[in-house]
């Protein structure tokens, strides 16, 4: 009688990591492809299955490899921004906005108090536009259909706003070294306003659907919990690390763009499970929504973009009548501004956690060596250490429940 | 005294010859080491009880082509309780290169080394799972060295247009 | 009354099987969920209610290449993810069309480098390509609508 599946049908690479059972045929080693509706992206996972039970789980990434770092090498440090929103893709302005730290640390260049409070804006509008998708795919997965379809209309309406602002719903680049791309038009705050004032209500009927209900418990609440100190060997942050009882949170701890001055709670929970994770995000989009007003009510006047002209290109009003302004239009577009030697490492708060840009400048116009730390890398690595033990139904929670972007992670 | 400080005094004082360097740029502290103490350096300081750097933010590496030593993977670790950042940094060769693992310091650094020897051919000693990561298993070459090619495709505009089309491999069917 | 109007109120209709059957095909096309980065979010906004694409036939996205139709490749794909497009495509029973979603996947966009497969059409015949990055929802329902007109006019002998 032969062994299910047969030994040489297991690829050489992954015996080690298989136990004997699976080579004997007394466990089942079954392939979650890359395409597939609940892995959130190209995810490829090899599951040891006895019976139902997930004995091991190997998660196999790269099928979404875009050679983003080495390409960034080729194109000046402005042109290699357009690159970064294309990295976690539900994170566009919160990618931006660590580039241009990094650039702006490492040139040495000010940010102006009104490009600072715009960006704070527009990355508080990405994180509750992230976690509105986190939580439509959730719910989609675990079956709860009709708040993918409510979520995502929320989402319209901030995509609307970044259009109003920048010309893109996603890809937009608005937030560029030195400040942002232009000004906020007139029509934004009112739109903002109304926008601030319906969400609380809707994240009401959000919670009003899922939080109590028995269904969702029964299907969250004791999934993978974890607790603090694995979480933080593991390399989690975020909403991961939140959930597990650590208010660890780099808007808090390290603020950059202004963050201090503004005021907002960590949302923390307890035992770190499935279903925490969900309270957490719930809770933070609120926050952001309380940022976001603080924000736009002590909006600062003056520049939105630094007016150093080294960086900076001018404005294309100036051309016309100032020689200055011509030459560095002509060193900015042709060759670009040079950063000088060192490296630096910056990390900001992503909507899945710590998300770092570790810049290496060579005095030349193009990054030496760029690197982005991505929390979903993290959270994917600590999968098979959630999922021992679990359903393959309590798998698809877990994997939703870490949100992991793919584009994240494998850059 | 500040806790970097007391890092650096501490690395400096326990680690002696194999320390090569302190340096600070824009506010950031790195400690450069010989590569094969690398773990015990983390080890350190992780494990003393008012440093406490609990946390591996980044691990990556740079290829600097062709100077000798020709890599230097970069380290960064991150204290929780005092909120400080602590780089790291270990030039190594580019003949054979290869660091000791920090695996069993921090379990998070699998993937990230995974990730090194993927794309730069740095190999970790005493890492539990050396294979590809990012790149199919059968790929040849280490992607993010400098000497290999971006794979730049050459444009298609208007006036090479019918060249190029006869070269590019469409699928028929 | 004609003869088509003497047949109509007999409750049948007499038009070329080509049309009805390309009518038909047009009617409920299914797509495969084939989405892989940044165009996949545009996808499922497209899908979503704001610009539903419901109401052209596409109610629901199968996961299973042996129950649909329509593969849109929305993304860009790397050269490890190419192998597995293929097979999918080859898993799809006729008839089949592929939309190449956003500029990832018809020349490979902003990314012209070793990792990603510099236009789908290297590996699958497209039909209908969507230019964007990403793009919008109306712009993928105009390929789609387009791809239903190519379809409409696909010939018998197309079939065989």
């Amino acid at each position: 009688m032969t062994a299910f599946p047969a030994e040489d049908q297991i690829p050489e690479e992954l015996r080690p990591l298989l136990s004997e059972r699976a080579l004997t045929g007394e466990t089942i080693v079954l392939n979650m492809g890359p395409q597939h509706p609940s892995t959130h992206g190209v995810l490829r996972l090899i599951l040891e299955l006895d019976g139902e039970r997930i004995i091991n789980c190997i998660p196999d990434i790269g099928f979404l490899h875009t050679g983003i770092e080495k390409n960034m090498e080729a194109k000046t440090y402005e042109k290699a921004l357009v690159m970064t929103d294309r990295t976690d893709y539900l994170n566009n302005l919160g990618n931006n906005l660590t580039y241009c730290l990094a650039i702006e640390k490492l040139v040495e260049l000010d940010v102006p108090p009104r490009a600072q409070a715009i960006r704070v804006i527009m990355v508080e509008l990405q994180r509750i536009a992230s976690h509105l998708v986190w939580l439509g795919t959730h719910a989609l997965d675990l079956a709860a259909q009709s708040v993918f379809l409510y979520c995502f209309r929320e989402r319209e309406v901030i995509l609307d706003l970044f259009e109003l602002c920048s010309g893109a719903r996603m890809m937009t680049s608005y937030i560029r070294p030195g400040g942002v791309w232009r000004d906020l038009p007139e029509e934004f705050e009112p739109a903002l306003k109304a926008f601030s004032k319906d969400l609380p209500r809707r994240l009401d009927q959000y919670e009003a659907i899922l939080t109590k209900n028995p269904l969702w418990l029964d299907r969250t609440v004791g999934i993978s919990p974890i607790d603090a100190e694995t979480a933080l060997a593991q390399g989690l942050t975020g909403p991961l690390l939140r959930a597990a009882g650590v208010p660890f949170d780099l808007r808090r701890t390290q603020p950059y763009s202004g963050y201090d001055q503004y005021d907002f709670d960590i949302p923390t929970a307890d035992s770190g499970d499935v279903y925490d994770r969900y309270i957490v995000r719930m809770q933070e989009m609120r926050q952001s929504l309380r940022i976001i007003d603080q924000a736009m009510e002590d909006l600062p006047g003056g520049l939105f973009r630094s007016d150093n002209r080294k960086f900076v290109p001018p404005p294309r009003s100036e051309l016309g009548h100032s020689m200055e302004a011509v030459i560095h239009h002509f060193k900015l577009w042709t060759e670009g501004f040079r950063a000088p030697h060192g490296s630096v490492f910056v990390a900001t708060e992503s909507p899945r956690g710590v998300l770092g840009c570790y810049l290496v400048g060579d005095g030349g116009p193009y990054p030496y060596r760029v690197h982005f730390r991505t929390p979903s890398f993290a959270a994917l690595q600590a999968l098979p250490l959630l999922a021992k033990g679990c359903l393959i139904a309590d798998l698809v929670a877990i994997i939703s429940s870490l949100d992991p972007v793919l584009g994240d992670t494998d850059r | 005294m500040g806790i970097l400080e007391q890092a650096t005094e501490l690395v400096t004082r326990e680690m002696g010859d194999d320390v090569l360097d302190v340096t600070t740029f824009r506010g950031e502290t790195t400690i450069s080491l010989k590569p094969m103490a690398i773990s015990m350096a983390v080890k350190l300081l992780r494990d003393d009880p008012d440093l406490n750097f609990n946390f591996l933010a980044m691990l990556t590496a740079v290829d600097y082509f062709p100077q000798e030593p020709r890599f230097l993977v970069a380290y960064q670790l991150y204290s929780l309780s005092n909120n400080v950042y602590l780089g790291l940094q270990v030039p190594v060769s580019g003949k054979g290169p290869e660091l000791p693992t920090i695996e069993s310091v921090y379990p998070n650094a699998n993937w990230h080394e995974r990730e090194v020897w993927d794309m730069f051919g740095i190999s970790f000693v005493g890492h539990t799972d050396p294979r590809r990561i990012l790149m199919p298993h059968d790929w040849e070459g280490h992607p993010l060295r400098k000497d290999y090619p971006l794979g730049y495709e050459e444009v298609q505009f208007s006036f090479n247009f019918d060249e190029i089309d006869k070269r590019k491999p469409y699928a028929k069917e | 009354m004609g003869l088509e109007g003497k047949s109509a109120s007999a409750g049948a209709i007499t038009l070329p099987l080509e049309k009805a059957v390309n009518w038909a095909r047009t009617g409920a096309m299914w797509p495969m969920l084939f989405g892989l980065a940044c165009c996949a979010i545009e996808m499922m906004s497209a899908q979503a209610a704001d610009y539903d694409m419901s109401r052209f036939g596409m109610e629901l996205m199968r996961g299973s290449p042996r129950q649909s139709d329509l593969m849109i490749v929305a993304g860009r794909v790397s050269r490890k993810m190419a192998p597995v497009l293929r097979r999918l495509y080859d898993q799809m029973p006729e008839p089949k069309w592929v939309v190449s979603m956003g500029d990832c996947a018809s020349c490979s966009g902003v990314f012209n480098n070793y990792a990603l497969v510099q236009g789908v059409d290297e590996v699958v015949p497209v039909d209908v390509y969507v230019a964007g990055c990403p793009p919008r929802p109306e712009a993928l329902i105009h390929g789609i609508l387009r791809l239903h007109e190519k379809v409409r006019q696909e010939p018998l002998t197309d079939w065989i």
